[in-house]
């Protein structure tokens, strides 16, 4: 058991403003954040900070900025209740809570010199920008990077610009699809994992990462285990009810684990049975 | 002359890999080679399912159209991959348009022919079916995935 | 000079002495007498104690029963445990104030006197330390918690008799309390020569147990107080079965049982009120505020509610047969992995207290008894 790390209370929000707001869906916003507390700006891909909507209520949100030598903390939020409607309603110069970051890790350093498949579906693409910066920033420390993205419709892509210009970089392979398009959409209809025999890679040293809706990572896992990615190669981040993120509440518990610090991220070959055991 | 060069092309294609060469000829005797253009429709919703599509080149979406919201994409597959399953089983009719998205380059399989030759030769028919029933399968899994609707809000 | 490991003998009067001297220092608590039950209250002195007192506990059962001796500590556990004091219901966590100039968070005061548990258990000190090691000793320390834990005073008090749900024997808790208290009292003889054996167990408890009026301990206290402990161990209503406990209940997560019990349980959520070592909570939002002013309160929360596993869009266990196997399982198995012990310590509250009686030692030989065909 590791000594404890945290001085002072940890359920006690720091103060962070809102400088930067922009719309990414019709139901999702992106926030930037500046704040003067320490401890908050340095984060690892794949961890959440706590956001504290002032007379609302705390959510679990992920970080999606750039991790080196980040000045702002920028999230995406969903709006998918009331909590996550007031943070993502949240306009510059607006005060909010936070505490963090919290929780496990993509783990980008067990990729190098390794192929790497970054799996999305929907909005798990926030949570995975982080390390796909961290990838592209030291793009010669990894094998072949192939991103497969996963959403609803064409108007549900997240990030699009950057997709687009991702698209254009030559070291990436980056293919995108939906369930369903009209015909102005000219890219692919299908779910992610028809993606898979798009891409090389070579599943014997590849890393994969997956996040999404669960139900899209275990069939997402399980298509890169048939093609012999090693289910310990491959990491899912999972989802669960939090309140504390501390591992104090109990709420998100998933097994043995806590998803708030065990987690989010876990390997295949830890949570692959957990997952198919249903209300777990 | 051209039935071999099908074969050649048959056998290098992913939907065929390990077919038995002399199976793979009695195929290519079906075969033949064809082109669309991006716009082209390869077959239509209602027709008469008379043959398939392997895809060695492009893509094609796969749709139906619902009134007052056009047409309605729901797969798009390309090289390596195959178009029309309905060829296979009464009343041998397609469900869906299949519009080239690119140009496209195929093998065009004649099913009336095909479907005598597996009549005739049952191994055929069961190599053939252990190519099918695994994509039919999938689109099956997929499309399930897709009426889910997974990305939504109770994703 | 009384040190550490020293036995004493006091007669039951002194207590009053024990308690009067605890309260220039500590807000004391232990059991008294309230609605039918033995409940942990403020003491004032040792009339506040249940002499004369014991408790009939069975599955979905506990009654007060009047003794025919003037026992102080006579009876088993309560409904209660001392986490209500150290792991509040109820926890405010902070006031938030929202001004022109920004937001500042404020935590709430902390607890003007330390605390002095009299009559704790040898279980009750086991789930202590459970919860030490949940809400302490992880990456990170809840601050409310150990603020009131750190100068806790512990007076433990050995079992001289066992209730019908009680299993501390076999779950290695009970029902000698072994460490981690002050002092550690075994009530003897109470309906003859009626009399305490007090172990000092620190520095503290030495200092207090030299003011008081006491006597060494002889051999035939030790005795005595060893006859009365392992009398408590003879008469364990219930056992947990000798299996391999957190493997049986790993193996079998999708088992028939799990369903049938669910047929029984009310979801009600008493065994994890009553629980000593179920920790988990809730945050909610102060709406009693002024505008500017904003809140966030703790409170105890239950496995078995709908409410505990929402995720936006619907909970993770809908149905009472996942909600019953989340509590069973992790209280027995997966508390293995997150924290080297199980979370049940054999008090027995989960049985007695729950409005159909269902018993977790019965459940768990179900299931391992159906793996042996």
């Amino acid at each position: 058991m590791a000594e404890p790390v945290a001085v002072g209370d940890p359920m006690l929000p720091k103060v962070a403003e809102v400088v930067a707001r922009r719309r990414e869906l019709a139901d999702t916003w992106t926030i930037e954040l500046v704040t003067e507390a320490q401890g908050l700006l340095a984060f690892r891909p794949g961890q959440f900070n706590m956001l504290y909507a002032f007379g609302v209520g705390e959510a679990a949100i992920s970080v999606s900025g750039d991790p080196a030598g980040a000045d702002r903390l920028i999230h995406t939020i969903r709006d998918v209740g009331k909590v996550s409607a007031a943070l993502a309603g949240l306009k510059p110069g607006a005060r909010l809570g936070v505490r963090g970051p919290f929780g496990s890790a993509w783990p980008v350093e067990a990729a190098v010199g390794q192929d790497v498949v970054v799996m999305a579906g929907g909005l798990g693409l926030a949570p995975l920008r982080p390390a796909l910066y961290r990838l592209l920033a030291e793009r010669q420390r990894f094998g072949r990077i192939a991103l497969l993205y996963g959403t609803r419709s064409p108007s549900d892509i997240l990030y699009a610009k950057e997709l687009a210009r991702w698209r254009a970089q030559l070291d990436l392979q980056l293919e995108v699809t939906v369930d369903h398009a009209g015909t102005d959409w000219h890219g692919h209809v299908g779910v992610v994992t028809s993606l898979l025999p798009r891409v090389v890679f070579d599943p014997a040293r590849t890393v994969a990462l997956l996040c999404g809706p669960e139900v899209m990572m275990r069939f997402g896992a399980l298509a890169l285990q048939d093609l012999g990615v090693a289910p310990g190669a491959i990491h899912l981040s999972l989802e669960r009810h939090m309140k504390c993120a501390l591992g104090h509440c109990g709420r998100c518990q998933f097994g043995s684990q806590f998803v708030c610090k065990d987690g989010p991220v876990a390997s295949f070959a830890k949570v692959g049975r957990l997952l198919t055991i249903k209300e777990l | 002359m051209e039935t071999h060069g099908l074969q050649e092309i048959l056998s290098g294609h992913r939907f065929f890999a390990d077919l038995d060469p002399a199976l793979c000829a009695l195929v290519a005797g079906c075969g033949r080679n064809v082109r669309f253009e991006a716009g082209d429709y390869l077959f239509h919703e209602g027709e008469p399912a008379d043959r398939f599509f392997l895809l060695r080149h492009g893509r094609v979406a796969f749709e139906v159209t619902a009134p007052g919201r056009g047409p309605l994409r729901f797969l798009t597959v390309g090289e390596g991959e195959v178009v029309g399953v309905s060829w296979l089983v009464p009343p041998y009719r397609w469900n869906y348009d299949a519009k080239a998205l690119e140009t496209i380059r195929a093998i065009a399989l004649d099913a009336k022919c095909l479907r005598d030759k597996c009549e005739a030769d049952h191994h055929l028919g069961y190599e053939l079916m252990k190519r099918f029933v695994p994509e039919l399968v999938r689109r099956l899994h997929a499309t399930r995935l897709q009426m889910f609707d997974v990305y939504g809000q109770h994703g | 000079m009384v040190t550490s490991g020293d036995a004493y003998v006091i007669l039951p009067a002194a207590l009053d002495g024990l308690i009067q001297a605890l309260r220039a220092d500590y807000r004391v608590l232990g059991p008294t007498v309230q609605a039918s039950a033995i409940v942990y209250d403020e003491l004032t002195g040792l009339a506040d104690l249940p002499r004369g007192w014991t408790d009939e506990q069975a599955g979905g059962h506990y009654r007060l029963r009047r003794r025919d001796d003037g026992a102080l500590f006579g009876y088993v556990v309560g409904p209660q445990s001392w986490k209500q004091f150290l792991h509040q219901p109820v926890q405010p966590l902070w006031r938030a104030r929202q001004s022109e100039d920004g937001v500042t968070f404020e935590p709430p005061p902390t607890p003007a006197r330390p605390l002095a548990f009299i009559g704790v258990r040898a279980c009750e000190r086991r789930a202590i330390a459970i919860q030490d090691r949940v809400l302490l000793e992880g990456s990170f320390a809840d601050a409310h918690y150990a603020a009131r834990r750190a100068e806790a005073f512990i007076v433990a008090v050995n079992c001289g008799q066992a209730g019908g749900t009680c299993f501390c024997v076999s779950m290695g808790t009970g029902p000698k309390v072994e460490d981690g208290f002050d002092l550690a009292l075994t009530e003897l003889d109470p309906a003859g020569e009626h009399r305490l054996l007090v172990e000092v167990g620190s520095e503290r408890g030495g200092r207090l147990m030299a003011g008081l009026p006491q006597r060494p301990a002889t051999a035939a206290d030790r005795d005595a107080a060893e006859a009365a402990v392992a009398r408590a161990a003879s008469q364990m209503g219930r056992a947990m079965p000798a299996v391999d406990v957190p493997a049986v209940l790993a193996r079998n997560l999708e088992h028939p049982r799990w369903a049938e019990v669910a047929e029984r349980c009310l979801t009600c959520g008493n065994c994890t009120m009553v629980c000593p070592t179920c920790f988990c909570t809730t945050v909610e939002e102060d709406l009693d505020l002024a505008p500017d002013q904003a809140g966030r309160t703790r409170k105890w929360a239950s496995c078995f509610t709908l409410d505990f596993s929402y995720i936006h869009g619907g909970s993770v266990r809908q149905s009472g047969r996942s909600r019953y196997r989340q509590w069973l399982t992790h209280k027995l198995a997966t508390w293995h992995d997150q924290f080297g012990s199980s979370g049940c310590v054999g008090c027995g509250r989960c049985i007695a207290w729950c409005p159909v009686g269902i018993d977790l030692t019965e459940e768990v030989q179900a299931i391992a008894a159906s793996e042996q065909g």
